[in-house]
């Protein structure tokens, strides 16, 4: 009633015929190798990196790119449009834009790329807990973040920011950790529940059944099975809270709890030159475009990187 | 057909029963009630046997196959392997049982990860119990799995949405076989495949049963494919089973009626046969596992049905005439199908 001829040999046979010549020197890969092999074909990957990578060039060493001082202010050329002498004019209170706009890189993408790692590794982190345990775990986690969820940003920010204020006292490195620290502890809600939704509907699929009857324990079910497959939508909402951090960095400098002046941010420039958009546009402009070209940029490395852990889009 | 010897059980389940509880509020969670699964199940599996487990939909089958895994808690009864109590073992001694039990999947589009390579997971079993394979050797091993439930070795490195239907649920049936168990237990292995890949896929389970001694706890919901493979069959219904015996008893002398009305509606190929059988036709749905009849639970739907189906409940035991145990007070042996 069955046909030999189907199948192959036994697992208990000594010596089993090798089985296809070429195959003996192709490497066994895993999805990671197998991502990284593709990713370095991707453009998109290859011009998001390239920009990250200038980003960070000008973020480590802003003096290798401008001579002028970004806090010299001079009045006589307040709101002066771009010329030769300062290829992106000059602000309100006749800084040099383009010197201010590089300075500005460094505090900019340290705010926005932290504040977003912290969040979705908060958020990720309890969210992967509640969906992988459910019962009381999940339902501790969920009011949790029901709480914190109805916080309203600012009047959080405010809070936290000028109850710490004092003990930072006033170097730019404390005050920018204290920042990102508030934005990531009021921000993980959200990643959390994108975590858990996709947790969820992770840890009900056969294959995790099918590693928990092999005798997986939960570290592996969460790293190998769990955690490749919420990865998706966690990534594009990394991508997308990036830039929003950038502006919420802006809206803190405002109200005056964030960073404060000689340290230069996107934000606070982006802020400064609402009032005068219409006489002095390349007030905006300069640093929103940076601002749009770092979002993008990790919005295009988010994608290539969602796409090279899906299998079925290769 | 290989055959089984019958005097050594190597799983013994006894009175096994799961309950899920029926809560109803958000926060104070309260018990309404329980869906009785499976309520009071006994058998034994002998080595080298085929244990067919038939039966409709939400009969409690596929619980049973998860309380027999471990993979959910039972609510009481007890299951015993070679001799050792199953639910009393922790830590090291439960990784050395799942080496000897494994399950093979239903769904074979969501039981192998999406993201994994064929590789990564038909050696997973060895990862998680890495004293069965030395690490150089893994690759080999996945390989030699690989060809022997008849796929080809080098396709290692694809994706299991590289494959069909049939040649995921091969690699399924590969990862089981990592650990060179001694139970697989098969959860409707076959019917998310077509006819003519069902065929392929049982007649491989039957080839590696004859080539490493396996005991098949075999689940199913097709009458043919339990017979085709089955040295004895257990019908089940609403949590308990009705009736057990070998595939020859159950298939040639049903004396359940809930069996007759199964194998009533089995097609028969000859038309004169089947103008001239009987068909029993059940009217009614299958009552709720959450409140079932009193006495026999097929009473509901049972033409046989009398007083004392509604008080007492028939015990599982051979009973007159029969010579197999069958749970009705009226039970009575027939020939309901054409001997093949």
């Amino acid at each position: 009633m069955s046909d030999p001829s189907v199948l192959g040999t036994a697992v208990a046979e000594p010596d089993p015929p090798p089985a296809g010549g070429a195959d003996a020197q192709e490497r066994a890969r895993s999805l990671a190798s197998d991502a990284w092999h593709d990713l370095r074909r991707r453009p998109l990957f290859l011009i998001s990196v390239a920009l990250i990578a200038i980003l960070l060039v000008l973020a480590a060493f802003p003096q290798l790119f401008t001579s002028a001082d970004p806090n010299a202010g001079d009045l006589a050329r307040s709101r002066q449009a771009p010329s030769g002498q300062a290829w992106f004019g000059y602000d309100l209170l006749g800084r040099d834009v383009y010197a201010r706009t590089i300075y500005g890189t460094r505090v900019s993408i340290v705010v926005g790329v932290l504040a977003t790692t912290f969040t979705v590794l908060l958020g990720g982190t309890l969210g992967m807990l509640a969906g992988y345990h459910g019962g009381w775990v999940d339902t501790l986690v969920s009011r949790l973040t029901d709480v914190v969820f109805g916080l309203p940003f600012v009047l959080g920010a405010i809070v936290i920011l000028s109850s710490f204020r004092e003990a930072i006292g006033e170097g730019a490195v404390g005050i920018t950790a204290l920042v990102v620290l508030t934005m990531a502890a009021l921000s993980w809600p959200v990643s959390m529940r994108i975590t858990r939704s996709a947790a969820i509907t992770a840890r009900n699929q056969d294959y995790v059944r099918a590693a928990r009857a092999l005798g997986a324990g939960p570290a592996r079910v969460i790293w190998r099975h769990m955690l490749p497959n919420c990865l998706a939508p966690v990534l594009v909402y990394a991508t997308i809270a990036l830039g929003a951090f950038i502006g919420v960095e802006a809206t803190l400098s405002f109200l005056g709890i964030g960073l404060r002046d000689p340290v230069v941010s996107w934000g606070v420039m982006i802020s400064e030159a609402r009032d005068y958009i219409r006489v002095a546009p390349h007030l905006l402009l300069f640093p929103a475009a940076f601002l749009a070209v770092t979002v993008l940029a990790f919005v295009m490395l988010g994608d290539a990187v969602r796409d090279a852990f899906d299998p079925k889009g290769r | 057909m290989s055959a089984p010897n019958l005097s050594v059980p190597i799983l013994e389940v006894d009175d096994l029963v799961k309950h899920f509880p029926v809560q109803t509020g958000i926060v104070l969670k309260r018990t309404v009630g329980h869906v009785r699964a499976v309520d009071g199940v006994s058998f034994a599996l002998h080595k080298g046997e085929t244990l067919g487990v038939v039966g409709e939909s939400g009969c409690g089958k596929s619980t049973l196959a998860q309380v027999l895994m471990r993979l959910e808690p039972p609510t009481s009864g007890r299951v015993r392997f070679h001799g050792e109590d199953v639910f009393a073992k922790r830590g090291r001694e439960l990784q050395a049982l799942r080496r000897s039990i494994q399950i093979v999947l239903q769904d074979p589009y969501t039981s192998l990860n999406p993201r994994m390579t064929v590789g990564d997971i038909v050696g997973e079993p060895f990862d998680i119990h890495p004293d069965v394979a030395p690490k150089g050797e893994r690759r080999k091993k996945v390989q030699d799995l690989l060809d022997v439930v008849g796929l080809n070795p080098e396709h290692i490195n694809r994706y299991p949405h590289q494959f069909s239907g049939g040649q995921r649920q091969r690699i399924g049936i590969a990862r089981a076989l990592a650990l060179k168990p001694e139970v697989i237990i098969c959860d409707e292995p076959v019917s998310a495949l077509d006819v003519s890949i069902q065929a392929q896929v049982m007649n491989l389970l039957d080839e590696l049963q004859r080539e490493f001694g396996l005991s098949y706890l075999f689940i199913a919901h097709d009458l043919s494919v339990v017979r085709h493979l089955s040295d004895r069959v257990a019908v089940m219904y609403l949590g308990k089973i009705v009736e057990i015996g070998t595939e020859e008893e159950i298939y040639g002398r049903p004396s359940h009626p809930y069996t007759q009305a199964l194998l009533s509606a089995v097609p028969v190929p000859d038309p004169a046969v089947r103008a001239a059988r009987a068909r029993i036709r059940l009217t009614g749905d299958v009552p709720s596992p959450v409140n079932p009849p009193s006495g026999c639970r097929f009473r509901t739907r049972c033409w046989k049905a009398t007083e004392i189906c509604e008080v007492e409940e028939p015990e599982l035991v051979t009973r007159g005439a029969g010579h197999h145990p069958s749970a009705c007070h009226h039970a009575e042996e027939q020939t309901l199908l054409p001997s093949t």
